[in-house]
């Protein structure tokens, strides 16, 4: 260790470039580091207690407002949980969906991480702002292709932010022949552009780290790439059902921070696109497995830094599971008397009943879960949501406690922009925390 | 100009910045779904801060900020207030800023019975203060309603905003947007739907997809209460359950003093 960082202090106040708010404190004395944090400073929201009273029929619209990138991700988890509750089953047609509507949500979250939030700092710039000027054709790239994967979810679901056509019980609106021609028509004109994005994967180059943990994620029997349905498997071997996700998630209280943590078989958990990576490989669509061999990378990968290109792999899967999707659409056509009106269902459209759901989804950052107790009337008396940055917080902290003494000779500003890649590299989504124990804010 | 110590190529643009409060950000993603149009925006201003995609920080008077999300702490109150100190032109920024939005909906719980279902016994440790929409803690220039926001709307306040133009949100209920779409009335279908009380201005978003109106751009400000009283009548309809759906996106107006 060099004298010049046997003392050091870095407080970087609402880390950018993530979504929601969260801060960095590192604080090394007389070669000895004190503290090495990640802390939460979202203002709590309090979506939990807000759904006390509400009808089950109501929380997707709800909690889709946790977060405006995921927004998608939550309102199928919502879902889930409420037909779950209700005792619904969901038709064939619908699962179809509901899977293409998940890719249009992975596509367009991790295109957005990629190049607008990733990017800047791989190649060493604050923002993609000055790359306007120094990469121009890459920013048009990127603000083309976000724009591409908004427009399909738009066709389908009415909006990518606050999906609107998804609701308990189906869809209330159902792509028409046309819609679905659309859709495989602006997916097919995103060709070039993905080819360009792979290419630029390709050059990029990521801080060399490793650090073995647990991997979790949705696990399944059949051969399909598991996002929407599944139980909670492990890298460590474990498989949960669902219903039990509060024994996957094992919340609980650490003394050396405040945020509420999770950890499974070890002391703490990774979930996100390198976690799914590493628990489902073979599964991946031949075309993005092809992307994952030209890039090098194969389970089990312990290079955190690494999960925005197991984004990129995912982005490729995806792109390539929602044309095949839509193909199979085209061909069979859809059947449009599944539309459903519901509302707050007060015309009984669907049969109501007392009960417990789970949803448990695989979302961008990695696998969700919503729970909602509800009355015989169908109205929420208890809600939980634990959300993947929730899962992660605990997995950030270990892996600074490996990096810091490793990166400790590096002047100061490098140590700060590497903690920080390596917190954006879980791509974090703090304004997603519905809960947490306790915060320390720094001065 | 306030910037005048900065170049003149710098400072011949308006200086720009969006801040986040109690929100989901839908409405900052907003713009970047406008796809490469962003790039002939951001050709007319210099934006200065943006924390969810940008680090870059800024120092001096902003000529207009564009603030998302409610104000739910005392931190965030101090905040906004310094905030509007440097900003000449401020634009509240979806249902969030300008109606308290899905976070107003804590104000329908006692505070501290809602704060300790989510907390427990150690809820004090968050600061926590009834959900406020923007105008009632500074003082808003421009409104942009929605959740999210409808993107063709916030260019028609940006460019009111940098001419320093007035920008009047449409008075008029969605039904009037609805009926141009075509679309069959929701109580037609069965359900009770908020646009016969809700500003228009979205093009009936919600409805042109098969579902309800939420009342998410807030209530009109002279709704039609005889027609009203007809539809609840008419349908039969409980009036606690449209209060309820109300109080989804509305509840904070109740704090406003007029």
């Amino acid at each position: 260790m060099t004298t010049e960082n046997k003392n050091l202090d870095i407080k970087v106040e609402y880390v950018t470039r993530v979504e929601g708010h969260g801060n960095i404190v590192v604080n090394v004395k007389d070669g000895k580091i004190e503290k090495c944090e990640f802390h939460v400073v979202e203002s709590p929201r309090l979506f939990e207690g807000m759904l006390r009273g509400r009808s089950v029929f109501e929380a997707q619209h709800i909690t889709s407002r946790i977060c405006g990138i995921c927004s998608c991700g939550h309102s199928l988890a919502s879902i889930q949980a409420a037909e779950d509750a209700l005792g619904v089953t969901p038709t064939p047609q619908t699962i179809k969906l509901r899977k293409l509507l998940l890719d249009y949500e992975f596509l367009d979250s991790h295109l957005l991480h990629i190049y607008l939030l990733a990017a800047p700092d791989i190649l060493g710039v604050p923002s993609f702002v000055p790359l306007i000027q120094t990469h121009n054709g890459v920013v048009r790239r990127a603000l083309r292709m976000k724009k591409a994967a908004n427009d399909v979810c738009d066709i389908l679901v009415g909006r990518h932010v606050h999906p609107i056509s998804a609701i308990v019980g189906g869809f209330t609106k159902l792509p028409s022949p046309k819609d679905i021609d659309a859709q495989i028509k602006i997916l097919e004109s995103m060709a070039d552009d993905l080819a360009e994005t792979l290419a630029l994967a390709k050059t990029l180059k990521f801080p060399d780290f490793h650090r073995e943990t647990e991997y979790v994620g949705l696990v399944s029997d059949d051969g399909e790439y598991p996002l929407l349905m599944g139980d909670i498997g492990s890298t460590d071997g474990k498989r949960i059902r669902k219903a039990d996700y509060k024994k996957a998630t094992n919340e609980f209280i650490d003394p050396r921070s405040s945020a509420k943590f999770t950890k499974l078989s070890r002391e703490s958990l990774f979930v996100g696109a390198l976690a799914r990576f590493n628990l489902n490989a073979s599964k991946l669509h031949p075309k993005a497995k092809e992307v994952a061999d030209a890039l090098g990378f194969k389970p089990v990968c312990h290079n955190p830094y690494l999960n925005t290109v197991a984004q990129v792999i995912e982005t490729v899967h995806c792109y390539y599971h929602a044309l095949d999707i839509l193909k199979d659409l085209k061909k069979t056509g859809l059947d449009y008397k599944q539309a459903v009106t519901v509302g707050v269902n007060e015309k009984g459209a669907v049969p109501v009943r007392a009960g417990r759901g789970v949803g448990s989804v695989e979302v961008p950052r990695g696998i969700l879960h919503h729970c909602y107790e509800t009355d015989a009337a169908g109205i929420i008396k208890q809600a939980d949501c634990i959300i993947p940055t929730n899962q992660n917080i605990n997995n950030i902290e270990y892996d600074f406690a490996k990096l810091l003494p490793e990166i400790i000779t590096l002047p100061k500003e490098t140590i700060r922009l590497r903690l920080e890649m390596l917190v954006r590299a879980y791509d974090p989504c703090i304004s997603c925390s519905t809960h947490y124990l306790d915060v320390t804010f720094v001065d | 100009m306030k910037t005048e110590n900065t170049p003149a190529p710098a400072a011949a643009k308006p200086k720009v910045a969006f801040f986040d409060f109690a929100c989901c950000e839908g409405c900052q993603l907003q713009v970047a779904n406008i796809g490469e149009t962003l790039l002939d925006v951001l050709g007319a201003i210099d934006v200065v801060e943006f924390r969810e995609v940008m680090s870059e920080k800024y120092d001096q008077d902003y000529d207009v900020v564009i603030i998302e999300g409610a104000i739910t702490d005392h931190h965030a109150e101090e905040r906004i207030k310094g905030i509007r100190a440097r900003a000449k032109v401020l634009i509240a920024y979806g249902a969030c800023a300008t109606t308290g939005g899905i976070p107003g909906m804590k104000n329908s719980f006692v505070l501290d019975e809602i704060r300790a279902s989510v907390y427990g016994k150690d809820y004090k440790l968050f600061d926590s203060t009834p959900t406020r929409p923007i105008h009632q803690v500074v003082k808003v220039d421009y409104y942009i309603h929605g959740c999210p926001i409808y993107p063709p709307e916030l260019i028609e306040v940006l460019k009111c905003a940098l001419r320093g133009l007035p920008y009047t949100v449409p008075d008029n209920p969605v039904c009037s947007e609805c009926k141009l779409n075509e679309n069959v009335c929701m109580y037609e279908r069965g359900v009770s739907c908020l646009g016969p009380w809700t500003k228009a201005g979205c093009n009936s978003w919600c409805v042109n997809n098969g579902n309800i109106c939420y009342g998410c751009r807030g209530e009109v400000k002279n709704p039609a209460k005889n027609a009203a009283n007809d539809l609840i009548a008419k349908y039969n309809l409980k009036p606690e359950l449209i209060k309820n759906k109300f109080d989804m996106y509305n509840k904070c107006k109740e704090a406003d003093t007029k």
